[in-house]
């Protein structure tokens, strides 16, 4: 027997290579994630010594005159996420706790069955029925309501074209609801049973059980999801390019059209004459990947922390 | 230890009108939570049936056999298919997924059979999480400035080398989380036959987690599949037939795109057909692998 397996090998060279082959391609993960910040930023040398920080504090983008200055695209980003993690937020709360807490078991499998379809639709499909169902209403019916019920705030001054802030928003927060209910419910299923069963052996209601046995519990984690959800909100590209107007402009109307830095990106990228402006798309570029891997990072963290010690589910 | 009897009188026999209120107030609160609830779990859905009956309707009414067949026609006749970008599309994720699928599975077998435990993996790991985040539209810049900056024209090549890259966080995670369920008794089975550790890992692990990782590899798929992003300025697209993957290439979402926002009814009665026929697409091949990949394999896991 021994004799068989000496003259067999240990295969040990066979493993080395094989383990190290392995680690290659995991570490082109790595390397993928370095390479793109390199290379972007040497190729937006020439904005970034051009102009500096101020890149980010300048409001006036005028490609002829060879003026950039990212501030409204900034700007756009951050109300239009804004305004759909307001409206995506307690939707995909309200979602989680009914499917892990409320749903009879038949409707469970069909329902989470559906909410994650929505992330399968293409962001082109999003945009297209954007622009074909949602602008036309945002104009027709939810624009004059929203002007006669909520005018006095002065976010809805203006022409309304159908096209600009509020729909943009209102699309991105039907795509990033999915993301957020699906690991909102992951998080406060990681909640252990016995957390609920002393709840409601205490005497709390249903709602009391929730409230203080499993959102408090799984807490970190929700920020984790709703964090993560912001994430996908601020990179959304296509969707947003094709209802936002295309626009560089600060208004506080939300009728108003505006930019996104994603949306910037895809509507000059390919007519962008001249290094400079090339090489300030591509820093707006640099931009946005910075900003969404800190906002990635820091939601995985807290995801991480919540179900690190949940059992493995099994699928 | 004898144990205090609780005094009787302490237990309130009727309860007094404050603690029937309080009751009544929290159940109150119960079923109003319960009601937004199932209110909020409505709207979510709402959105959902809008968009599908809306593409199956106008979709439908759209499509006919010269969209399969034809390449779009030029401004102002009526008529043709987006043919080409069909197959451009086709084309454009073959390569993506030939790159992508066996670096990600690759990565994940690492993280599951090599990298537990190490800083190295965790490391990985949450790179891999990061890298899944980041917008599409930046892979696209990546690709065009490692790509097509360098041979000076848009080619398909660059186009599937941005979907590639998407590709590998996405199946590197779920072959790890798949990797993950396989019971260690089978791999201490295959170790106790004198099997080296890589045949271990190509026919137990992998063998066994194949359901799992074909699935995962579907969803990755199917999320590149639709992204239009990181093509706008890789493969670009193409009015005409293009095989050549080093030449600009037609693409099923980037001609959804562009013929969305051109101001020809024909052309979005086109997007709207090609948006369909994406999602169909989309949809038959997941659900395909999904039946097949649950044929004939080893259960693992359970």
């Amino acid at each position: 027997m021994r004799e068989f397996l000496r003259t067999r090998g240990s295969g040990k060279l066979a493993d080395n290579f094989f383990s190290a082959a392995m680690a290659t391609c995991a570490s082109s993960v790595l390397a993928i994630v370095i390479f793109i910040g390199v290379i972007l930023v040497l190729r937006s040398q020439l904005s970034l010594h051009a102009f500096g920080w101020k890149f980010f504090v300048q409001s006036s983008w005028d490609p002829v005159s060879g003026q950039f200055g990212a501030l409204p695209f900034i700007y756009g980003t951050l109300v239009t996420s804004f305004l759909a993690l307001l409206m995506a937020v307690p939707l995909a709360l309200g979602v989680a706790i009914f499917l892990t807490e409320l749903c009879p078991n038949f409707l469970r499998a069909p329902i989470s069955f559906l909410t994650e379809l929505l992330a399968a639709i293409p962001s082109v499909v999003y945009g297209l029925w954007a622009f074909f169902v949602l602008v036309p209403l945002v104009r027709d019916q939810l624009g004059p309501f929203l002007v006669k019920y909520l005018g006095w705030t002065g976010f809805f001054d203006g022409p309304n074209f159908g096209v600009g802030m509020l729909p943009a928003s209102i699309i991105l927060a039907i795509m990033i609801l999915p993301i957020i209910s699906s690991l909102t419910r992951e998080v406060m299923m990681a909640v252990p049973i016995n957390q609920r069963e002393a709840m409601l052996a205490l005497g709390a209601t249903r709602w009391e059980m929730i409230r203080t046995g499993v959102i408090r519990n799984a807490r970190i984690g929700i920020v984790g999801a709703v964090i993560l959800g912001l994430g996908r909100a601020l990179g959304e590209t296509i969707a947003v390019t094709m209802v936002i107007g295309n626009h560089p402009d600060i208004a506080k109307s939300l009728f108003a059209p505006g930019y996104t830095l994603a949306s910037a990106i895809a509507n000059q990228f390919s007519e962008a004459t001249g290094d400079l402006y090339l090489s300030a798309l591509i820093e707006v570029g640099l931009a946005l990947f910075l900003v969404t891997i800190v906002v990635n990072a820091i939601a995985r963290l807290l995801v991480w922390a919540v179900t690190r010690g949940a059992p493995a589910r099994v699928h | 230890m004898a144990t205090q009897p609780i005094p009787a009188q302490h237990i309130p026999r009727q309860p007094d009108s404050r603690t029937r209120v309080n009751r009544v107030f929290r159940q109150g609160i119960d079923h109003l939570v319960t009601g937004l609830a199932i209110l909020a779990t409505v709207l979510v859905l709402i959105p959902l049936a809008a968009i599908l009956i809306y593409l199956l309707y106008k979709g439908f009414s759209s499509l006919n056999l010269a969209f399969f067949t034809k390449i779009p026609a030029p401004v102002g006749e009526t008529g043709g298919g987006m043919a080409n970008a069909i197959v451009g599309s086709g084309a454009i994720l073959a390569l993506a997924s030939l790159i992508g699928i066996p670096i990600g599975i690759a990565a994940g077998v690492y993280l599951a059979e090599f990298g537990q435990g190490k800083t190295f993996g965790t490391l990985i790991r949450f790179t891999a999480d990061v890298l899944n985040g980041v917008p599409s539209i930046v892979m696209g810049i990546a690709a065009y400035s490692l790509i097509v900056a360098h041979q000076k024209h848009f080619s398909g090549f660059a186009g599937g080398i941005a979907l590639a890259i998407m590709m590998v966080p996405t199946i590197s995670r779920t072959t790890e989380e798949m990797l993950a369920t396989v019971p260690h008794s089978i791999r201490e089975a295959a170790y106790g036959l004198g099997i080296p550790k890589w045949r271990v890992v190509l026919s137990v692990s992998l063998r066994t987690a194949s359901t799992g990782i074909i699935t995962g590899c579907m969803l990755a798929f199917a999320r590149v599949a639709g992204e239009t992003a990181p093509l706008l300025f890789t493969a670009l697209g193409n009015q005409f037939w293009s095989l050549n993957l080093n030449e600009p290439m037609a693409a099923l979402p980037l001609q959804i795109y562009v013929y969305a926002l051109s101001p020809y009814d024909d052309w979005h009665r086109l997007a709207w057909a090609g948006a369909l026929v994406l999602i169909v697409m989309i949809m038959v091949s997941v659900t395909l692998v999904r039946i097949f990949a649950h044929r004939g394999t080893l259960k693992g896991g359970q």
